[in-house]
């Protein structure tokens, strides 16, 4: 098989299956702003890892990606503590003041007179198609890290997610899971802005656990199908965007995740909307039949 | 000396400037079975959350048998209100009520044998039996209660703090954690209710605390339930409750 083929096949499905994992307790946190947050606040991070070592390696902008966006984080966090204002208006808030700050650096950077500054744009939107050998390895040591964390803590998050105040009666000291989950929840991301980019990132951390949550009632259940979700949503936009049709990444596999996500919207048993009307047409049914029984007898 | 199981002193609590408990001095006795009782607002959420440590007071400390909470943990268990948590969390009743069990066990280790016992018979003993594989979201109010309840019980504490077990239940759910509660207190364990109605105030609880951002009074029911001492935490309000 194609060397590049094989490198984006691996990449794309890895970003899909970890972020839809950690994704799931995101979406039962009801903190669908944060993925925004984090990705978006990485964007100056990058830059700046470039403007200061002037080196167009992906493992040096994930680095930054990191630090800016756990920056982001800890400044939404310090915000929410010792302010009257509430954590979506502090998410919003850094999210578009890094993130503008990140657009200023980029401009920057393109007026810079070096050649090797084209690489920068590509983590707007997204592109597989840049993934090499040395990107896919830190993003697998990225990867099993953050699901060998989610795997350990797993009954601390779970309990933490369901029930902050009675995790905290039991003694588990909240504030440092709620660390750890944000800090998985970070490398996921960062391991995700080269193939998908800063600006759609966050949908691969909300909308695979919102597809999984319709088709199951079990946390780990949940977990899995959403990374089976992202990972097949962010194969097939890989391939398709960078073999098929010459599009930008981020938006092909958004596309396709959009897709997972109606049709678990709407088909799924239980939950699907579809299922709920025809239930209720059901029920409307089986009244109206009772009522002309008494009515007979 | 046995310790009491709860000492308050001079315990203040604010959120930002406005005070919600004043001056809280209070001991109860190890195996009573106290409500706190009071109107809308008065500072009885706060107050348990203050002693299990989930607040910070802006002065006074809180002891349990004779020590620091932190000490303490694992003889306290604590059914939040229902309304706190997001039902429609994927899991099921058992699952739940092991979360119980997750204090004892410590980081990284899982549930095991001997923690599903336990979570089983708990579900037994608050009547749910049949519900342990049930999507929680598909529990009534009732039910939802006594899988709290369930999930205190397998804490297997020695005092126990409940915020308004029997609001939004049915007459059933009632009588069930009725009996619950003198079973606790016939082991000799301390129970701490929040509770609401005035009129059952006697049948189910034998110590009262009346509060109203002060404390009013503590002791015997029949002690603290005086038409004065209601007319202090309730203004003219509830004079018709005294017969
Ligand atoms: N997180 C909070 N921030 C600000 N005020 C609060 C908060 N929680 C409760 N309060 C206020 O504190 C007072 C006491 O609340 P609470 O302890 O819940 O009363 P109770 O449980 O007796 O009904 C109320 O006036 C309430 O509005
Ligand atoms: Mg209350």
């Amino acid at each position: 098989m194609d060397y590049t083929i094989f490198m984006v096949m691996i990449g794309s499905s890895l970003v899909g299956c970890v972020s839809g994992a950690l994704g799931s307790f995101a979406v039962l946190r009801k903190q669908s702003l944060l993925g925004d947050a984090i990705s978006h606040a990485a964007l100056p991070g990058i830059a700046l890892a470039f403007l200061i070592t002037m080196a167009k390696s992906p493992m040096i902008f994930m680095a930054g990606a990191m630090i800016a966006g756990w920056i982001g984080t800890m400044l939404v966090m310090a915000i929410v503590r010792h302010t009257v204002i509430k954590e979506d208006a502090a998410l919003g808030m850094i999210l578009s003041v890094f993130f503008g700050f990140g657009l200023v650096l980029l401009t920057l950077i393109q007026r810079l007179p070096t050649a090797n500054k084209s690489g920068l744009t590509h983590y707007l939107f997204g592109s597989a198609a840049t993934l090499l050998l040395e990107d896919v390895k830190a993003m697998c040591l990225m990867g099993v890290v953050t699901l060998a964390g989610l795997f350990l803590f797993w009954k601390e998050f779970k309990l933490f997610t369901f029930d902050k105040d009675y995790a905290t009666a039991l003694g588990f000291p909240v504030k440092r899971i709620e660390l750890i989950l944000t800090l998985l929840t970070v490398t996921a991301i960062v391991m995700g802005l080269q193939t998908v980019g800063v600006i759609l990132m966050s949908a691969m951390i909300i909308a695979p656990a919102a597809a999984a949550r319709q088709w199951t009632d079990r946390l780990w259940l949940m977990v899995v199908l959403s990374a089976v979700f992202g990972a097949v949503s962010g194969l097939s936009g890989a391939l398709l965007s960078g073999f098929v049709a010459q599009l930008p990444t981020g938006p092909t596999i958004v596309l396709i995740m959009s897709a997972i996500v109606l049709i678990s919207l709407l088909f799924a048993p239980n939950r699907g909307m579809i299922w709920e009307w025809f239930q209720r047409r059901q029920e409307t049914k089986l009244l109206r039949q009772k009522l002309m029984e008494k009515h007979k007898s | 000396m046995t310790p009491p199981a709860v000492a308050v002193k001079d315990l203040t609590l604010a959120y930002r400037d406005t005070p919600v408990l004043w001056d809280i001095d209070i001991t109860i006795p190890q195996g009573v079975l106290l409500a706190i009782v009071g109107p809308n607002g008065a500072g009885k959420t706060t107050l348990i959350k203050a002693i299990l440590g989930l607040l910070k007071p802006a002065a006074g400390k809180v002891e349990i048998l004779g020590k620091p909470y932190q000490q303490q943990i694992k003889k306290v268990g604590y059914v939040p209100q229902r309304g706190t948590v997001d039902w429609d969390f994927p899991t099921d009743a058992l699952d739940v009520v092991l979360m119980g069990r997750y204090g004892h066990l410590g980081w990284f280790k899982r549930p095991g044998k001997k923690d599903y016992a336990l979570a089983l018979d708990a579900l037994d003993r608050v009547g749910m039996a049949d519900f342990a594989s049930r999507q929680i979201s598909q529990l009534s109010g009732g039910q939802q209660q006594r899988i709290f309840l369930a999930r205190a019980l397998v804490q297997d504490a020695q005092i126990y703090f409940m915020d308004e077990p029997f609001v939004g239940v049915d007459a059933a759910t009632e009588k069930a954690i009725v009996t619950l509660l003198k079973e606790l207190r016939k082991q000799g364990k301390t129970v701490i209710v929040v509770h609401h109605d005035l009129q059952t105030l006697k049948e189910y609880f034998d110590w009262a605390l009346l509060l109203n951002v002060h404390q009013i009074a503590i002791g015997p029911v029949e002690e603290v339930i005086t038409s004065d001492n209601l007319r202090k935490a309730y203004g003219g309000r509830s004079a018709f409750f005294v017969s």
